[in-house]
């Protein structure tokens, strides 16, 4: 039991500690004029051209295969990589979501075709993809989801809604977890598949914005209507949907994203209070410093269980969960420090980031599973039924 | 298996057996559970922090910090961390190693100053763990390491919340020889061992309250099936997987390059102890009225983790050290700071 969470301590890996050097190098030189309020907007940062540099840098795709565009580089440098560009406030969303999921998804689950055809583009930072997994009625309950695929003679038809959608207006590709058949009063979970959608030439799929709460348009309701894709848009299995999409999980988990969040706040709190002499705020940048070192422990534990082909679900919910307890407790932190009116319009970047955080810090116990599913996850990996 | 995992077995064998309820409830009382201690001492866990070339016997240090781990998953009411950390002061310094319990304290609020050949040391050190129960006092200030064998009076015997000797002592001690201080100081030291003894004693809090929880039938159901129950533990959970990962650091930076550790055991300090308050603040609640007895074991642990949370150096302390020089780094620095420091 008390195996069960234990975090193994993270290797130090050398290469990875050299080639932080040069992402760091490589950032200083590509977005120096970011503002602090862009950076703030931490993986929502969208820019392809962006993108581009850091496949060109061999810097997406990074463990897979060469023969797939990838570098066959390890879970450690990918990490550094990641971390950096998160830290730094890097416009990351344009590749973010396909090099962290969508590819090692389609490199297990894929088939030949597929993966020739989508992954070096991935790892070339030309690609980007969405996830489309909830809908109206499916989003904790994942295994309700109602949107159905059906055979037909020309491949497969597509009717359903899919919601909150990141970056589904820019994605050339979305991997879409639905119905192919039905499920039984023993088994929810059974009859889903997983699809490869072409979101540019897909004849029946209509991508509308929803503006979220900071004013931005970031997520997308995708409606299908007998869309057609082709037979060879199965990804997997048909009915392993479920399996399929469970193992994604653990990656989309325990990333540094998942207490990175508010960073750039914590970046500008420690600029403002330059020549400060307050003990209090001494004393709690000591303890969120301690937070994050702790944080970063934990999460390069997982990466190194990934990287030995482990299943980390158990760890990989107490590093979502830690971390977004973490990233949500900044603000207020911030705020018994400095005395500050949030204003995303604010000339002064403490006011203007401070908005950003604020307004964005509710999403980050929902998105990529909620707390309580977290901790409902949590409770039963330590037995508890 | 390796050496170390037998030690930590036959350990584990050991303070299962020594460290029963009754003992458990003598010591509470007062008592100095001597046979427990030379159980421990004949298997020579007091050393196991000593090199082997200083007459140790050659446990890789990560094994023997595993061992406080250890003795906290048992709220060993015996002062073994201390004692270990004492003679790995002693055998680097090239002193002889002590014949019992011993402590190591900073010289820092101490008069230390040549007398003929040797040094005369005086003054009072607050609060030294079972201090009324020492062979041997161990003193180091930073250039010296000092070993005092007679010349301390207890002065005011005090316990801490699990009724572990705290006392003052009066030293007016004469030392004929000194050896080099080596490693952190006795209070980086004595912190780091703090982390990993609480990170044993939350292991043994989040057993309890799993068993607890799963035992204890409300309205025709073990507890263990409301939801509401199922999320604080898993909380609990948390908590006791960040505390054991950043007890994990502070053992490695302890066992590490001296000039590095610092950082790292201010950071593993008190993210521990925050998440010691929380986990005890769930594990109490879970337990209902029974844990809030002197009958139920919960209250060894809980009122351990409650003292070892506040000593060597408070929270505060350590929050302030690592936050200045955070501050120090500067907004643009800060993240660079951040992967540096462990
Ligand atoms: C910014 C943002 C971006 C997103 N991007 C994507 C995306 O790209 N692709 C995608 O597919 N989805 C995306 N999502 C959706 C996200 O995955 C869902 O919001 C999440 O899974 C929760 O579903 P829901 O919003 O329907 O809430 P619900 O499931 O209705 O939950 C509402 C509340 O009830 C609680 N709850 C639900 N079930 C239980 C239970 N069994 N026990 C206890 N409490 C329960 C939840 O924890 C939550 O607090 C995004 C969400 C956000 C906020």
């Amino acid at each position: 039991m008390m195996d069960a969470i234990r975090f193994s301590s993270p290797p130090r890996h050398e290469a990875a500690e050299a080639l932080r050097h040069e992402v760091r190098a490589f950032l200083a030189e590509t977005i120096p004029a970011r503002t602090p309020l862009a950076r703030s907007d931490s993986w929502n940062g969208y820019d392809r051209d962006f993108s581009r540099k850091m496949g060109a840098r061999g810097w997406l795709g990074m463990t897979w295969p060469k023969q797939y565009g990838g570098h066959e580089r390890s879970a450690f440098e990918r990490y550094v990589v990641v971390e950096e560009t998160l830290a730094a406030g890097a416009p990351v969303l344009s590749h973010w979501i396909a090099d962290r999921q969508s590819g090692p998804t389609l490199l297990r689950f894929g088939t030949e075709e597929q993966k020739g055809r989508v992954l070096p583009g991935i790892a070339a930072g030309e690609t980007c993809f969405c996830i489309g997994m909830s809908e109206p009625d499916s989003g904790s309950d994942l295994a309700a989801t109602r949107t159905r695929a059906v055979r037909s003679a020309d491949g497969w038809r597509i009717t359903g809604t899919k919601i909150w959608t990141s970056n589904a207006h820019n994605a050339d590709y979305m991997i879409l977890f639905c119905r192919s058949g039905d499920s039984t009063p023993a088994d929810r979970q059974a009859g889903t598949s997983q699809f490869l959608i072409d979101m540019k030439n897909t004849p029946g799929l209509t991508v509308r914005p929803i503006i979220d709460l900071a004013g931005q348009h970031h997520f997308n309701e995708c409606h299908f209507e007998d869309a057609l894709v082709p037979a060879g848009a199965l990804i997997g299995t048909e009915g392993q949907g479920w399996q399929q999409v469970m193992s994604e999980l653990a990656f989309e988990r325990s990333g540094p994203e998942r207490f990175l969040s508010s960073i750039q706040l914590i970046v500008e709190l420690i600029a403002a209070l330059q020549g400060s002499d307050s003990d209090l705020a001494r004393a709690a940048i000591g303890r969120l410093t301690a937070h994050l070192i702790v944080l970063r422990r934990l999460s390069r534990s997982v990466a190194a269980m990934l990287e030995a082909g482990e299943n980390p679900a158990l760890h990989a919910a107490i590093v979502k969960d830690q971390g977004a307890l973490f990233e949500q407790a900044i603000p207020d932190i911030a705020r018994s420090l400095i005395d500050a009116e949030p204003d995303r319009a604010a000339t002064s970047n403490y006011n203007a980031v401070l908005a950003n955080i604020v307004l964005n810090a509710p999403s980050w116990s929902l998105r990529g599973g909620t707390r309580e599913i977290l901790r409902g996850i949590i409770a039963r990996g330590l037995g508890l039924r | 298996m390796s050496d170390g995992a037998m030690l930590i077995e036959a350990a584990q064998r050991l303070f299962a057996d020594r460290i029963d309820d009754a003992a458990m409830r003598r010591a509470r009382g007062g008592e100095w559970i001597g046979e427990a201690w030379d159980a421990i001492a004949e298997m020579g866990l007091p050393l196991a922090l000593v090199s082997e070339e200083a007459g140790g016997f050659g446990v890789e240090t990560v094994d023997a910090l595993a061992l406080v781990r250890l003795a906290g998953a048992h709220a060993l009411p015996l002062p073994l961390a201390e004692t270990m950390l004492a003679n790995g002061a002693l055998g680097a310094a090239g002193l002889p190693l002590a014949e019992g319990p011993a402590a190591l304290i900073d010289g820092a609020g101490l008069t230390i100053a040549g007398e003929g050949a040797g040094w005369r040391i005086t003054g009072t050190a607050a609060r030294v763990p079972w201090a009324r129960d020492l062979s041997t006092l161990v003193v180091a200030d930073g250039a010296h390491t000092f070993r005092i064998g007679a010349g301390c009076t207890v002065a005011e015997r005090s316990t801490n919340l699990a009724a572990m000797p705290r006392d003052d002592l009066a030293i007016d001690a004469y030392c004929e020889a000194s050896g080099p201080a080596t490693g952190v100081s006795p209070l980086l030291a004595g912190a780091a061992l703090r982390s990993l003894q609480i990170a044993g004693a939350l292991e043994t809090v989040l057993a309890l309250t799993i068993e607890h929880v799963s035992d204890r039938v409300q309205f025709g159901r073990s507890l263990s099936k409301f939801q509401a129950v199922q999320h604080e533990l898993a909380k609990l959970g948390g908590d006791v997987a960040v505390a054991g990962a950043a007890a994990d650091m502070a053992a490695e930076a302890l066992a590490g390059d001296p000039a590095e550790a610092t950082l790292a055991i201010a950071a593993a300090t008190i993210r521990a102890r925050e998440a010691a308050g929380s986990a005890v603040a769930i594990a109490q609640q879970l337990h209902g009225a029974i844990g809030f007895t002197v009958e139920h074991r919960l209250h060894w642990y809980t009122t351990a983790l409650w003292s070892w949370r506040d000593e060597e150096g408070g929270t505060r302390y350590w929050s302030d050290l690592l936050g200045r020089a955070a501050l120090a780094a500067g907004g643009a620095g800060f993240w660079q700071f951040v992967t540096e420091a462990a």
